[in-house]
């Protein structure tokens, strides 16, 4: 393993469980690559996740880890945020312990624009328990809850949470996995709700019912179905048809929760004091 | 010697303790540096080629793989 790695990881909980090809060690050391450039100490960064197979991750990781349960990590780590403001949260997080059971509270931490940072490790599917399809699983695909294919339209998750209010929101791949990390790594400097989609592979559940019988043909699909943002701002809808956009939507500065929340205490002080 | 061992000189070093034998560092090393054993763990098979662009360690799952800098040697 990498020097420089090894230290952020619990090593005696290594081989991590993940399937063989699975994106999730992809995205993780994307994660640790991007904390590391930044000089984040293992203290004062927590790691806060719901439940799947991606929401394992924590457990991997040598710093302040929180597994919570399906779709409330937001809620956990808001908590905590509110109470250390002065800590880096990280919630890590499945398209559907995101986007379903767990949306509102998504909305809402956006909306909030608390200085949150969230990967979802998007799979198209819910890996851990069989393969059912997700919110964010891609019309016609098939899985065990669709198998004649998917009816239902994909959320684009990234375009929800900017309409919420977050100030970062971007979208990379396991494949374009440098352009990932620095994404990754800007979500982490900025104050503010940050949230980087990172599209990655579950061969198990989804590739094999999806004609890409392997983990490579799975990263070649990432590789050919995106498209950078400059270039998607030139494309009609019909040419980007079943392609997705990387890149960064947003990157604005906004008041963030906890600090208009400490200036609202700090204001009523007198008005608390002595009393 | 095998070709599975590590080699001192090797600029790219695999933990077949680690290694899922998933095929990815070896269908995406631009130089083709990467083969497979028979058990499909990843094994340097053409070290000489690598230009240390690290695209192998970054996108292995499986935190198996290392791509060692020219001053560590
Ligand atoms: C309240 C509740 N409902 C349902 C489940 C079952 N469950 C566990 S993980 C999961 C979905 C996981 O999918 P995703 O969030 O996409 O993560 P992945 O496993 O794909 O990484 C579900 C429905 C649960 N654990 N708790
Ligand atoms: S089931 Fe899918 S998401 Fe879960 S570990 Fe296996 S490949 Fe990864
Ligand atoms: S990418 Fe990693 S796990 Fe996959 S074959 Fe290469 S070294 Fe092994
Ligand atoms: S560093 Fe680059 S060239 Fe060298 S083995 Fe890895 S992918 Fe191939």
């Amino acid at each position: 393993m990498n020097t420089h790695l090894r230290k952020y990881f619990r090593q005696e909980h290594l081989p991590h469980i993940w399937c063989p090809g699975c994106g999730n060690g992809i995205v993780t050391a994307a994660i640790l690559r991007a904390l590391d450039r930044l000089g984040w100490e293992k203290d004062r960064t927590v790691f806060v996740s719901g439940i799947g197979c991606s929401s394992r991750a924590p457990g991997y990781l040598d710093f302040n880890t929180l597994h919570t349960t399906h779709g409330r990590a937001l809620v956990f780590a808001t908590g905590v945020k509110v109470a250390h403001p002065n800590l880096n949260v990280v919630v890590i997080t499945g398209d559907g312990d995101a986007s379903a059971i767990g949306g509102n509270h998504l909305i809402h931490a956006a909306r909030r624009n608390i200085d949150i940072t969230t990967i979802c490790f998007n799979n198209s599917i819910y890996g851990m328990t069989g393969g059912q399809y997700s919110p964010l699983s891609p019309t016609d695909s098939v899985a065990s809850t669709a198998p004649f294919g998917n009816t239902d339209r994909s959320f684009d998750l990234c375009r929800l949470v900017e309409a919420a209010g977050a100030s970062y929101v971007a979208r990379g791949t396991t494949y374009h996995v440098t352009p990932l990390t620095k994404l990754i790594e800007r979500g982490f400097e900025k104050r503010g709700f940050s949230f980087v989609e990172a599209i990655t592979a579950c061969p198990v559940y989804f590739g094999r019912r999806n004609k890409m019988r392997t983990p490579v043909e799975m990263l070649e699909w990432q590789k050919d179905a995106a498209v950078p943002i400059t270039r998607a701002q030139k494309m009609d809808p019909e040419e980007l048809a079943g392609k997705f956009v990387i890149g960064t939507f947003v990157d604005i500065d906004m008041p963030e929760y906890t600090e208009s929340y400490e200036r609202l205490l700090r204001e009523h002080a007198s008005d608390r004091g002595g009393g | 010697m095998s070709s599975s061992e590590v080699r001192a000189e090797d600029p790219v070093v695999v933990d077949r303790h680690l290694c899922k034998a998933c095929g990815i560092c070896i269908a995406f090393c631009p130089k083709s540096v990467l083969g497979a054993d028979g058990d499909g763990i990843a094994i340097v098979e053409r070290p000489d080629e690598c230009i240390r662009c690290r695209m192998c360690e970054f996108r292995c799952p499986d935190f198996a793989i290392v791509v060692r800098s020219e001053e560590d040697e």
